[in-house]
């Protein structure tokens, strides 16, 4: 399965600004970054892709001194770097602009702006009034209409993240890192940040572009580096490559090729019933417009779409933890308002939601507790819990799900990441639902535990449930899904079927992203 | 590193602009308030003698200790930490600089209860920063800890401030008309106001408290904010302690007991957030003198401690959710 592998040549003539050689990193035995080379050149827009968990964000966080290597050399114009800490990246005229957003939301765009940097007025004090009018220019310079003095969090998202790039530019790097700088902006935002990525690539500036969207990245980069599993797989000019190949290096598949191991001749899925769960012209604020979507039963049904496309608003809005939803939603055909999840749970409709730890597991608990967090009302007599009850049907979820536990006493912080997700959707699973909503569930599980929980949501459908599941892994839509709508800024995209002799296979599903990105665009 | 821009000369409009927001705190509801509250009180209490200079003044010599705590509680809560422990030291700061003052000299005494105070901080800020331990519970901790050291200190035993100098700068004097205390209270009211409001300092304070990862991101180190800001606390506890020192002219274990709730309520009722990122020390001063009204209204109306705990209670729980409400629309 080795990618096809492109010569590495040189793209200009410019120097090398920025060089890693031989990076590797690890976190808890995993291997993040796998002995990585990449060189960045003088006034270049280096675009950086792969999949989640690729290693984009620790090579570049490594390049702003968050992390440090465990092996492997960094050199700024052939002179060894040493990075300790973001401080060190900065005076080394390296600026990052993050992803998650690195702004004091209490603080005006111009206190953000130059957060600690301020201009001074004598030694000691700031100089604000000059602090506001240096962010005026910076904000003119980039062709954005932000007062400074606006306080961030009044701020609509899309502006708070051209305050972040601004914040970057006004520490006037010559090396600035974007990690998907598109994600929150509307298309009007993108022209004008495609406009100050120009400016500043042509006064010299060299650019690191992360992003998911591929059309994007070979329309604005220079070169691009795909990364897999830790490894380069590909680094060379973007005018040498097309969105095919690119595809293709990133999920390891050659082109063209179909991947054994999906689901293949399975019956159509009766559409004439009635549907389990079914949404009409549901929408969400910016986030989701206009949505039509019914999942049926004995339907494992697939969302796919990039970060910021609104596929888990769309799940939480399912449930009720949405509140200025409009639009209609019937279960089993009965239209239904929801206001809290304990009425979709009423109506059988359970959420396993996508941040395990945050909102998954109640640490400090036992299995059991865990397992049965939604059922003890119906294992009580007088107000009483009857612990055998509990055992039992504690004991059932375990069986059922396979769970590798020292027992039902046992802590769940105790247990490995994907017994641990097995725990939250046996939950989901206790109360004998008739539709299960599932949110990124194999998100940093290890490779088993996915396949076994894959395998119970496919046997829950096949028992006569409906799934919808959402997932950044586009593997697991493959192994499952019968079906896979692809989301678009918040609208229904394309969509592909099994029973119509469509494709699920990742390559399948992620060209189908972008050819929706770019049509929506 | 920064280009000059088009930095213009600061305009009058500019100036004016700057000065009114250097005074307007993060909400109105500490003005509005303190309004309320005087001129309630100014009713009810007509004729006894609520309305005079003298009781004014009374008010803000009782006022000063508490406000001054406040101010340095701002620093805390706006870093996103908080300090439970202040009014022990109080007790213990106003025990030492009265038993140094009857073993040595007026100098020795007073940086020797600054010193007691500020260790007390940087334990508080290490224990919060090295072992990860929340500051509430550090504190918490503390609060007994120090306690213990001020009771032990004398055996329970009040001890008296002979030393005229000391009780003059420190809580009985007063220059021309002014009362000491009130010099002491805005000297630090204007000190610690340009700290937040105008230096490098404050703003990393406000960022830590804000985002503290951002801020990390940024090149601050939000571990020494949070050391500085719980030593500025435990320090201006030590300030009040001599205060309460100098007024009384004597030191009791019991000082400072009854002060920790107020100076958080004054604080909070003053706009700044108990979550972080957001503070006003002009705030910090009105909710302080709010709670001295309030305090000194409610015994002039004649209720009994006991009724005047129940009633400021209320009060204190009915403001802060009026400064909260607001601080959310």
């Amino acid at each position: 399965m080795a990618a096809p592998r492109l010569l590495a040549r040189p793209v200009t003539e410019a120097e090398v600004v920025l060089r890693a050689t031989g990076i590797r990193k690890a976190f808890g035995g995993v291997h993040a970054l796998d002995g990585v080379d990449f060189s960045l050149r003088r006034g270049e827009v280096h675009g950086l892709v792969g999949q989640n968990g690729a290693g984009k964000s620790t090579l570049v966080k490594i390049l702003n001194g968050v992390h440090q290597p465990d092996e492997g050399d960094l050199a700024l114009t052939d002179r060894p770097l040493a990075l300790a800490t973001p401080s060190d990246a900065r005076r080394a005229g390296i600026a990052m602009v993050f992803q998650e957003f690195s702004l004091i939301p209490t603080l005006s765009v111009a206190q953000n702006v130059h957060l600690a940097h301020e201009p001074r007025q004598g030694r000691l004090f700031i100089d604000d009034v000059r602090a506001e009018a240096e962010t005026r220019e910076i904000l003119g310079r980039l062709g954005v209409a932000i007062d400074p003095r606006a306080t961030v969090a009044s701020l609509p998202v899309g502006s708070q993240q051209l305050v972040e790039i601004a914040k970057a530019v006004s520490k006037s790097p010559s090396i600035l890192i974007l990690d998907e700088p598109t994600a929150s902006l509307s298309q009007a935002e993108i022209d004008i940040l495609f406009g100050v990525l120009a400016n500043l690539r042509s006064s010299g500036v060299s650019l690191i572009y992360i992003s998911h969207h591929l059309q994007e990245v070979l329309t604005v980069c220079d070169t691009i580096t795909v990364l897999r599993d830790g490894h380069v797989q590909l680094s060379g000019p973007a005018s040498d490559l097309d969105l095919e190949g690119l595809v293709s290096a990133i999920t390891g598949a050659k082109r063209g090729e179909q991947v054994a191991g999906g689901l293949v001749g399975r019956p159509a899925i009766d559409r004439t019933a009635t549907a389990a769960l079914e949404v009409h012209d549901w929408s969400l604020g910016s986030r989701l417009r206009d949505v039509d979507l019914a999942v049926y039963p004995g339907e494992v049904l697939g969302i796919a779409g990039l970060l910021g496309s609104g596929r888990s608003s769309l799940l939480r809005s399912m449930v009720g933890l949405e509140h200025a939803v409009t639009g209609t939603l019937r279960i089993s055909g009965r239209e239904i308002a929801l206001h809290m999840p304990t009425d979709a749970l009423r109506a059988g409709v359970t959420f396993v939601p996508e941040d395990r730890r945050r909102q998954g597991m109640v640490a400090g608990q036992s299995v059991q507790a865990n397992l049965l967090l939604s059922v003890w009302d119906r294992l009580t007599h007088h107000f009483l819990i009857q612990e055998p009850r509990a055992r039992q049907q504690g004991g059932d979820l375990i069986a059922r799900l396979d769970i590798k536990t020292a027992g039902q006493r046992q802590l769940i912080e105790h247990l490995s990441g994907g017994n641990q997700q097995k725990v939250v959707v046996g939950r989901s699973l206790a109360r004998g639902p008739d539709v299960l909503l599932l949110d990124d569930p194999t998100a940093g599980i290890d490779i088993g535990s996915r396949r076994d929980l894959l395998g119970h949501v496919r046997r829950f459908a096949d028992d006569g449930g409906a799934v919808i599941i959402v997932s950044s892994e586009l593997d697991d839509l493959y192994r499952i899904a019968d079906r896979v709508v692809i989301l678009v800024k918040g609208t229904v995209g394309r969509e592909l079927e099994l029973s119509r002799g469509d494709l699920l296979t990742e390559a399948a599903i992620l060209s189908a992203i972008h050819t929706s990105e770019s049509v929506a665009a | 590193m920064h280009s000059p821009g088009d930095a213009r000369p600061a305009s009058l409009s500019d100036r004016a602009r700057r000065w009114f927001a250097a005074v307007r705190p993060d909400n109105l509801i500490v003005y509005l308030g303190f309004l309320a509250v005087v001129v309630f009180f100014a009713v009810v209490l007509q004729d006894r003698g609520f309305l005079t200079a003298d009781n004014f003044a009374n008010i803000a010599r009782q006022t000063a200790m508490v406000s001054i705590m406040a101010f340095g509680m701002t620093f805390v809560l706006s870093a996103g930490e908080i300090d439970l422990s202040i009014g022990s030291i109080v007790a213990l700061s106003a025990m030492v600089v009265a038993i140094l003052l009857r073993e040595t000299n007026l100098i020795i005494a007073v940086l020797g209860a600054l010193a007691v105070g500020l260790v007390i901080g940087l334990v508080n800020g290490l224990l919060t920063t090295r072992l990860r331990i929340p500051s509430f519970l550090v504190t918490l901790g503390m609060l007994s800890i120090v306690v213990g050291l001020a009771r032990i200190t004398t055996d329970l035993e009040p001890v008296p401030v002979v030393d005229e100098t000391f009780a003059f700068l420190f809580g009985s004097g007063s220059i021309g008309p002014v009362p000491i205390l009130l010099v002491w209270t805005a000297a630090f009211l204007v000190g610690f106001h340009i700290l937040l409001r105008r230096t490098p300092f404050g703003r990393q304070v406000l960022a830590t408290g804000g985002n503290k990862i951002a801020a990390g991101y940024s090149g601050i180190n939000t571990d020494r904010i949070k050391i500085a800001v719980l030593m500025m606390s435990a320090g201006t506890a030590a300030v009040a302690g001599m205060l309460y020192a100098g007024r009384l002219q004597g030191a009791r274990y019991t000082l400072g007991e009854a002060d920790l709730l107020t100076v958080i309520a004054a604080t909070v009722i003053g706009g700044t957030s108990m979550f972080g990122g957001k503070g006003s020390i002009v705030g910090a001063l009105f909710g302080s003198l709010l709670m001295g009204v309030l305090n000194n209204g409610l015994l002039l109306m004649g209720l009994t401690v006991s009724e005047q705990l129940v009633a400021r209670g209320v009060i204190i729980i009915a403001a802060v959710a009026l400064s909260l409400r607001e601080a959310r629309a």
